[in-house]
C-alpha cells in the first residue's frame, strides 16, 4: 500500500466513524454545532498524530504484555497536552467541548489505530495514517455538525440564516442517532456503486 | 529490532520509563501553559463583569468581597467604582435547582438595587431549549427592575417573570439566582 492510499483510506474506505463506527459517543455528543464538531476532531487529530508517531517509535520496546497500559499512557500524556493548550488559547471551544476532550483517552479510534496500525508500522506510515483517519474523523464530525446546526438552530457556523428555531430534535441526542444512522446509510450506498 | 521479551523485569522497566517520559513532557506543558490559562479565566470573569455593571475605573476582581446568603452559603460581590464612588456591584450567583447541573450567573444591580444587566457564566441546561437563557429576549426583562417590587418567579408560580417556552424548570433556577443574588446583596446598607 503506497502513503497515498494510506492517507486516504482514512476519508471514506476505512473512515473511522461512518464505515468502522468508532468513536460514537464524542461523535454523538458534540456535533450540536458544525464548529465544535470540527474542534473535537481537530483536537482528536492532534491526539492521533502524536500518539500513532510515539507509539510506531516505542512499540519495538514495549514487551507485549504490558503494551496497552503503555499505550493509553502515551495517549493519555497527548490528551492532556490538548487539553491544558485549548484551556489557554481557545477558552470558548474548550467550554463547550467540556468534558468530551478529557474523554479523547477512551476513544476508540485512537487506542485502535494504535493497536492496529502504529504498533505494527514503521513511523512515516504511522504518521499518514494519524493525519488521515484525524481528518477522517473531523470530516464526518464536521458533516454531521453542519447538518445538524443547519436543520436544528437554521445557522452555519454560527452564522443564522433562516429565522425561527429550526427541528429542535436534530440539536438534541435523538437527532444525532437519526442524523447519523443516514449519513452511514449514504456512505454504504456510495461504496457499493 | 528484536520484540523485548515479556518478562518482569523488561515490563516494570518499559513501564517505569513510559511513565516518568510523559510526566516530565506534561510537566513541561503544564508550566508553558499555566499563565494564558490563569489570564484567560481573569479575562473572562472581568468581561462578564464589564457586561452586567454600568461603567468603572477599577479592578472590581481586586475589591471583590463575600456576603452571606440565605442557605449558610456565601457570594461573590464585585463592586464597580469611578473615583471610589460606587457605580454598581456585579454578584455571582448560582443555582441548583437547573435542568442539569449548577447555573453560575453574574447579575449586576445599580446602586439602588434594581437589575443592571445579567450574563450567564456557566450552564449545562438542554440545548435549544434550555440554554435560551442566554437570549436577550428572556434576559432583558429583567433590566431595569427593581426585585422588591418585580416578583422574581415564572408566571406558573404567581410571578412576573416570562419563563422560556419549554424550558420552565431552567426559567426557575434563573429566577432563583437572580433572587439569591439579590437578597444576598440587600443584607448590606445601601450606602
Amino acid at each position: 500500500m503506497n502513503q497515498l492510499q494510506n492517507f486516504t483510506k482514512g476519508f471514506i474506505k476505512e473512515n473511522p466513524i461512518l464505515v468502522l463506527v468508532l468513536g460514537t459517543c464524542p461523535t454523538l455528543a458534540t456535533t450540536s454545532s458544525a464548529l465544535n464538531g470540527m474542534g473535537m476532531g481537530l483536537a482528536t487529530t492532534f491526539v492521533l498524530i502524536g500518539s500513532n508517531v510515539v507509539i510506531s517509535l516505542l512499540a519495538p520496546v514495549i514487551p507485549d504484555k504490558v503494551r496497552i497500559p503503555a499505550f493509553i499512557v502515551v495517549i493519555a500524556s497527548f490528551v492532556t497536552v490538548v487539553d491544558l493548550l485549548m484551556q489557554a488559547y481557545v477558552p470558548s471551544l474548550y467550554q463547550t467541548l467540556g468534558i468530551f476532550i478529557p474523554l479523547i483517552v477512551v476513544n476508540c479510534i485512537v487506542l485502535g489505530r494504535a493497536e492496529a496500525f502504529a504498533s505494527k508500522n514503521t513511523v512515516l506510515s504511522s504518521f499518514i495514517d494519524g493525519i488521515g483517519m484525524g481528518l477522517g474523523f473531523t470530516l464526518a464530525l464536521g458533516i454531521l455538525g453542519s447538518f445538524r446546526e443547519v436543520a436544528g438552530s437554521g445557522s452555519i457556523f454560527g452564522f443564522k440564516f433562516i429565522k425561527g428555531d429550526g427541528i429542535l430534535v436534530f440539536i438534541l441526542a435523538p437527532g444525532a442517532f437519526i442524523a447519523l444512522g443516514y449519513l452511514i446509510a449514504l456512505v454504504n450506498r456510495i461504496k457499493k456503486n | 529490532m528484536a520484540k523485548t521479551e515479556s518478562t518482569f523485569k523488561n515490563m516494570l522497566l518499559s513501564l517505569t520509563l513510559i511513565a516518568l517520559g510523559a510526566s516530565i513532557a506534561l510537566g513541561f506543558v503544564y508550566e508553558y501553559t499555566k499563565g494564558p490559562i490563569e489570564l484567560s479565566n481573569r479575562n473572562r470573569q472581568l468581561e462578564a463583569i464589564r457586561q452586567v455593571v454600568p461603567e468603572f475605573n477599577n479592578n472590581p476582581a481586586d475589591e471583590m468581597y463575600k456576603l452571606p446568603s440565605d442557605n449558610g452559603d456565601s457570594l461573590e460581590i464585585y463592586p464597580s467604582k469611578i473615583e471610589n464612588k460606587i457605580t454598581g456591584y456585579a454578584v455571582k450567583t448560582y443555582s441548583d435547582k437547573g435542568y442539569s447541573g449548577t447555573i453560575f450567573l453574574m447579575v449586576g444591580f445599580k446602586p439602588d438595587r434594581t437589575i443592571n444587566n445579567i450574563s450567564v457564566l456557566d450552564q449545562k441546561e438542554t440545548p435549544g431549549l434550555g440554554t435560551k437563557m442566554k437570549d436577550s429576549k428572556f434576559k432583558e426583562q429583567f433590566n431595569g427592575k427593581d426585585p422588591s417590587l418585580f416578583k422574581l418567579k415564572v408566571k406558573k408560580d404567581g410571578g412576573q417573570v416570562d419563563a422560556i417556552t419549554a424550558a420552565t424548570i431552567s426559567s426557575r433556577a434563573f429566577c432563583d439566582a437572580v433572587s439569591k443574588a439579590y437578597s444576598t446583596l440587600n443584607k448590606e446598607k445601601v450606602k
